[in-house]
């Protein structure tokens, strides 16, 4: 906090965990004091995922790291948030080995870019596939089915 | 070793065979392929593919009512399916405020220690199958039947279970099911015993595992390990110490640690975890017995917003009908918010991200599966070892494929 | 409370002591029976199924616990079960197929020797299952002719083993020019397997 200042947003702590924001350029800088500090020590990235918000401008997309300080048993929240039209983010991958898949499977649903990232490709989708499925305007079923009887369930 | 000579690339002189590990190998694992180049026999490097059997739960349950997702939850770790579906009732919980009563969580705890145990005993059961000990497999498999019976007591069905609601369980133990419990109780550590004597100190067990797919406590925090893997490497990291759910701080036990985080390591955790588990289920069953009265019978908290009222009352009140209507189409609100939450899963912290917007499904539902996470350290765990050593290693990360996809 | 048990209440009493299976039909003689070929050969068959278990995801913990003790299915021939196509002859797929999966059924398919029958084990295999999303393929019927569906998520041993008998049932009856008849060709063609 006292190193960053300002630049730290949108502190809050829904159900006891701690969440902050910042810019998305900062956050290897953040993540990696919050790594070194002796006092915060949050050695340990629980998890990293990314939620589409489709109405905020600008800030579409979210990429909200866990991390975890085993030793004082401390749980935190960081989001950053970036345009959709050029969702680029530089990767954790170097501090927190554990990112390295979570950031492909990022990618692969929702298309954040992760810079310097070693091996960016689609992970749990078929590779030929040329959109990012998780993004709000997708919907859920595959729409290339013909065998679906829609008189009978109701939709036609 | 020997020098090798670096040859141009394209060459056909390659000195390191590739093989392909592919999706289709032999039943127990599930789907994941390893391309692995092998010098002679010994492992130079080894890629993995995964996403064979990727359903898209995450997008499915933007999708769902909560009541609707616990079926999906049931599929991720299918071996151990009950500890699942607590742990996403338990985030509901958390989200909405509920406290449950002392017996529920009592009774929560058996079942997921149970699935805990049936988990362990699968796992260890399927190394020794790997190492070419067939039998331990078939005399283990007989005690999950056991278990099956007793989830088919309480809820209905043995694998994908979709047990107990928000804030409990639907109906209450029956006698029946605390028989079958007490005859698992009766049965099962002397078989475990058996087992422990086939394999703990066998030469030639001993000799395929220790020192295989090692990994040191800092890489493996670094991977973010957790669950049995973690702790053979030293860690003692257990999510129900931490950050105790569902009463588990009245309850006495420790946590197996291993040192150097090799097969041998991670099957000895494992088969400790299960001793350890069948402690708390002792103690557990005697704090059940000691309710007495109208506390015995109580096997849910009162949340009439997310549980079903009783039936007569449904026919005769008009809050109980209203309520009864909208859970059951599902359609009502959760509060706004956003919540991580975990519990201690087989395989080690399964988490729930779970972000809402008032609506009747969550806006964003994230699974942290462990299973996904530690995959990603096998290349470096089988670096330098044998070909066999690769599946050994495989088996005993306890890798299973709906977790690693969902 | 627990509604009582209405069917299976009574034991039935036996009506003898042990039971004998019946041979195929055929016209008995002093030290020969003669019967037809397809009989013949197909009592052979059904009764040494060596089958694939393709599984992928929560079914195949259901079959591993029919391979158990419990629910034994090597009693009905398939004691080996073979994980290369080469050598068998029933491919059971176990579990959902997902669209990244399904080249490497039909792959697995193609390299089966005839006569090959498939067995699609558990609700994703046959239909899709609950999983009607973009990956998931909607039932493996739409890549490779199934033979016997087991519904069921997942389905109970007993209810395999029951699919299990009706491929037996199948391979007991199988007319032995089948597999090179028009109509077989024919069928194939639809999947586009030569």
């Amino acid at each position: 906090m006292e190193k960053f200042g300002e630049q730290l947003t949108g502190w809050e702590e829904p159900y006891g965990m701690l969440t902050f924001t910042s810019d998305k350029n900062m956050n290897l800088k953040v993540l990696q004091f919050l790594y070194d500090d002796a006092e915060l020590g949050f050695r340990f990235m629980t998890d990293l995922c990314a939620v589409h918000y489709p109405n905020e401008e600008g800030k579409e997309l979210a990429v909200v790291y866990h991390l975890h300080n085993l030793k004082e048993n401390v749980r935190i929240r960081y989001k950053i948030f970036t345009a959709i039209e050029k969702p680029d983010v530089y990767t954790a991958s170097a501090l927190f080995s554990a990112a390295n898949w979570m950031e492909r499977e990022t990618y692969d649903f929702f298309g954040v870019n992760f810079l310097g990232h070693p091996n960016l490709k689609r992970i749990l989708n078929i590779d030929e596939m040329d959109y990012f499925p998780l993004r709000k305007e997708y919907p859920l079923e595959d729409q290339k089915r013909t065998d679906k009887d829609d008189e009978m369930f109701g939709r036609d | 070793m020997s020098e090798h000579v670096t040859l141009p690339e394209g060459n056909v002189e390659k000195h390191t065979t590739t093989i392909n590990l592919g999706p289709t190998h032999p039943a127990t694992h599930g789907v994941f392929q390893n391309i692995i180049e092998l010098d002679g026999e010994t492992v130079v490097s080894a890629e993995q593919t995964v996403g064979y059997i990727h359903r898209a739960f995450e997008k499915i349950a933007e999708h769902r009512a909560p009541y609707q997702i616990t079926p999906l939850t049931d599929r991720l770790n299918y071996c151990s399916a009950p500890l699942n579906n607590f742990g996403w009732h338990i985030t509901c919980e958390r989200l909405l405020g509920i406290k449950t009563p002392k017996r529920v969580d009592y009774l929560r705890i058996i079942i997921m220690e149970l699935s805990r145990i049936s988990d362990h005993l699968i796992c260890n059961s399927i190394v020794g199958v790997d190492s070419g000990a067939f039998s331990g497999f078939l005399y283990l498999m007989q005690y999950r039947e056991l278990i099956y019976e007793i989830y088919e007591e309480i809820c209905g069905s043995r694998l994908t279970t979709n047990m107990g609601r928000i804030g409990g369980f639907e109906r209450n133990f029956t006698n029946q099911a605390f028989e079958k419990l007490e005859r698992f109780m009766k049965e099962w550590p002397p078989a475990l015993k058996e087992f422990d004597e086939m394999f703990v100190r066998n030469r030639i067990f001993m000799d395929r595992t220790i020192g295989v797919g090692p990994i040191s406590a800092e890489r493996a925090l670094n991977y973010g390990f957790t669950g049995p893997n973690l702790r053979a490497a030293g860690v003692d990291y257990d999510v129900r110490i931490h950050t105790p759910y569902s009463s588990y701080e009245d309850f006495d036990f420790t946590i197996p640690v291993g040192s150097t985080g090799d097969c041998y390591d991670r099957f000895l955790v494992r088969d400790q975890e299960m001793w350890q588990s069948m402690e708390i289920i002792k103690q557990a069953y005697q704090k059940v017995q000691e309710f007495k009265g109208a506390e015995a019978e109580v096997y849910h908290a009162d949340v009439p917003d997310f549980y079903l009222p009783d039936k007569k009352d449904v026919y005769t009140k008009m809050e109980a009908l209203i309520y009864h209507f909208k859970i059951i189409m599902g359609e009502t609100a959760l509060p706004v918010g956003e919540i991580y939450s975990s519990i201690e899963g087989a395989n080690g912290e399964l988490g729930f991200y779970l972000i809402t917007d008032g609506g009747r499904a969550p806006y964003r539902l994230h699974f942290r599966r462990p299973c996904f996470i530690y995959y990603q350290a096998y290349s470096e765990l089988t670096k330098g070892g044998l070909l066999s050593d690769a599946i050994i290693t495989m088996s005993s990360l306890n890798l299973i494929a709906g977790e690693l996809d969902a | 409370m627990a509604r009582p048990v209405q069917y299976n209440i009574t034991d039935k009493p036996l009506e003898k002591p042990y039971s004998i299976v019946q041979g195929p039909e055929g016209y008995m003689g002093e030290g020969f029976f003669a019967s037809k070929l397809s009989d013949v050969v197909g009592l052979a068959r059904k009764n040494s199924i060596w089958p694939l278990p393709f599984a992928t995801s929560c079914c195949g913990i259901e079959f591993m616990a029919l391979m158990a003790s419990h629910y034994d299915l090597a009693r009905f021939g398939s004691e080996r079960v073979s994980f290369t196509p080469r050598q068998c002859d029933l491919l059971m797929v176990i579990g959902t197929i997902a669209k990244k999966m399904a080249p490497v059924v039909k792959q697995v398919y193609l390299q089966m020797a005839e006569p090959r029958w498939v067995l699609a084990m558990g609700a994703c295999a046959s239909s899709g299952g609950i999983f009607d999303t973009y990956s998931v393929l909607q039932g493996i019927d739409q890549i490779i002719p199934v033979d016997v569906y087991v519904p069921g998520c997942p389905p109970r041993p007993e209810a395999v083993i029951d699919g299990f008998l009706r491929v037996q049932e199948l391979v007991g009856s199988e007319n032995l020019r089948r597999r090179n008849s028009p109509k077989y060709k024919e069928l194939m063609e639809t999947y586009g397997i030569q």
